[in-house]
């Protein structure tokens, strides 16, 4: 018998970036099917050209700054995806272009790579293409087949006249991956069965939304509408449980998702934009770090007092 | 010292403020106007423009006075010569630029406490003969002109489609808006500065390199 002496750690998980990142691209598959199906050929380009833009960044910067090209780890695919998935089917191919270099040049790699972004590459290339080309990314096109016609107003910008079925099955106008809630959560399912991300961020971004649009509005329906419409369940699923931006203990999960459900329904309710889940996972990016110093964490093996028991 | 080296001398002073020390670039003063003002390059020349004019007459004043200025209320003595040359600066441009004048806004009497102007003061013209602080007043000033410049030609050709309020573009261009609001400055300059600071490294890494073969 050999007796291997080796230091820590000695259990290692077979999670690689490739598994991982290769269980959200399986995941996104269903927003991808149901934004092609509702959108046509045109949302099948534009994410064509975000997914492969954002490959190529990768592989030409990392042959630029002499690093080991590392794009079979399949991160910046699934970055420049949700590129694809968060814009409207409308956008030129060069915005989306322009996002994923954005994203994958400024956000990802001159901070450090894959794991050392501050923010969600993803999230902050949409930002930018918002601020740079407002009307582009705002227009949706109205539903049905005749996507190139017709543009009609988000159901955030005009609430009315949508029901809360057509929110769900994704019978609506927005941004490519965002308007079928079913398929994000068959995403969602398929990413907590494969404990690619824990259940803590989504439900808790989600309920607290729900629960601050009812304390606002007072309006079960308006509530509904709210964590059905736009992109905050898009964002709660894929975005807001980036492993690199979200902080890592529990506690400290929970007020950070707190903290996006409010922030977007402040920007929803009060803000200039219709839309405001983008902004907030930003801010809650930024927070995070702080959320993982500031809040005290459970140490492993170590007891705490006791509960004194009440005769 | 005899005037040829003499001459080298101050050429050195001069080139140091466009080079090796360039306010924008590598001591990364004055960043407030930097990323404000830069939103055109017209604009960024301008403030450029200001500020070596207020950092010549400054250097060249404050030069003069070095002996007499007693040390412990050096900062206000300074402040009160930059200020008087900045007055004079304002009126100028209301009468004869009017719409540079009113494009740099706040920011023109904020050159009094620019910190660029102040430094130059502090670190270099209170302990140098007047030649040789004029010189250095006008090196910094170009400096800080040319970086500023820069940026606004950058920021103007992707965020407005134009250089010196001149289309280059045609009107199928749509213009990447984000560069000529407050992030854009952020971001351009931040990337220019990371470019400079890899080519500086770059040289000095080939510098030291020759000098041990």
């Amino acid at each position: 018998m050999s007796l291997i002496l080796s230091s820590a750690p000695h259990i290692r998980t077979h999670n690689t970036t490739t598994r991982l990142m290769g269980n959200v691209l399986i995941a996104l598959a269903p927003c991808v099917a149901a934004g092609v199906y509702f959108f046509g050929l045109r949302a099948a380009l534009v994410l064509a050209v975000s997914t492969a833009s954002a490959v190529l960044a990768e592989f030409v910067w990392q042959k630029l700054a002499h690093q080991k090209v590392r794009i079979s780890d399949l991160s910046a695919a699934v970055t420049g995806l949700l590129i694809g998935l968060i814009v409207s089917p409308t956008v030129p191919w060069w915005t989306v272009m322009i996002g994923s270099f954005f994203a994958i040049i400024v956000v990802k790699q001159l901070f450090g790579g894959v794991g050392d972004n501050f923010l969600n590459p993803a999230l902050a290339a949409r930002a930018v293409l918002l601020a740079s080309w407002p009307t582009r990314l705002t227009s949706h096109p109205a539903v049905g087949f005749s996507a190139d016609a017709v543009s009609a107003a988000t159901p955030l910008a005009s609430m009315k006249g949508i029901s809360l079925n057509d929110l769900l099955l994704g019978h609506v106008g927005g941004a490519i991956g965002e308007t079928c809630k079913i398929a994000i959560l068959v995403g969602l399912a398929y990413l907590l069965i494969t404990r690619t991300i824990s259940w803590r961020i989504p439900v808790f971004t989600v309920a607290s939304a729900f629960l601050f649009n009812l304390v606002v509005s007072g309006s079960l329906n308006d509530s509904l509408t709210c964590i059905l419409s736009g992109g905050l369940l898009f964002g709660a699923v894929f975005m807001a449980t980036d492993y690199a931006t979200s902080p890592m203990q529990s506690y400290a999960q929970m007020i950070y998702s707190v903290l996006i459900g409010i922030i977007t329904v402040v920007i929803r309710k009060w803000g200039v934009y219709p839309e405001g889940v983008t902004y907030a996972i930003l801010i809650a990016n930024i927070v995070a770090p702080l959320l993982d110093r500031f809040i005290p964490q459970k140490i492993y093996g170590v007891i705490g007092k006791k509960k004194e028991v009440k005769a | 010292m005899s005037t040829a080296e003499k001459k080298q001398g101050l050429g050195k002073v001069f080139m140091n403020g466009i080079l090796d020390e360039n306010p924008t670039f590598r001591l990364v003063l004055g960043t407030c106007p930097t990323l404000a003002t830069t939103t055109s390059a017209t604009n960024g020349f301008g403030m450029g423009l200001s500020v070596t004019f207020v950092l010549l007459c400054s250097n060249i004043v404050i030069s003069l006075l070095r002996k007499f200025i007693p040390d412990k209320v050096r900062i206000p003595s300074f402040i009160v010569v930059i200020a008087a040359f900045v007055t004079i600066l304002k009126l100028l441009l209301q009468a004869y630029v009017p719409s540079l004048y009113s494009s740099l806004g706040i920011f023109l009497p904020l050159i009094v406490v620019n910190c660029i102007i102040l430094a130059r003061a502090e670190a270099f013209a209170s302990k140098h003969p007047v030649v040789e602080s004029a010189v250095d007043g006008l090196g910094m000033g170009l400096g800080f002109t040319i970086a500023l410049t820069l940026i606004g030609a950058i920021r103007e050709i992707l965020g407005s489609g134009s250089i010196f309020g001149i289309n280059i573009f045609g009107a199928s261009f749509e213009p990447m808006l984000i560069l000529v609001l407050a992030s854009g400055g952020f971001l351009s300059y931040g990337i220019l500065l990371g470019i400079i600071n890899a080519i500086t490294n770059r040289n000095r890494k080939a510098k030291l390199e020759k000098g041990e073969n």
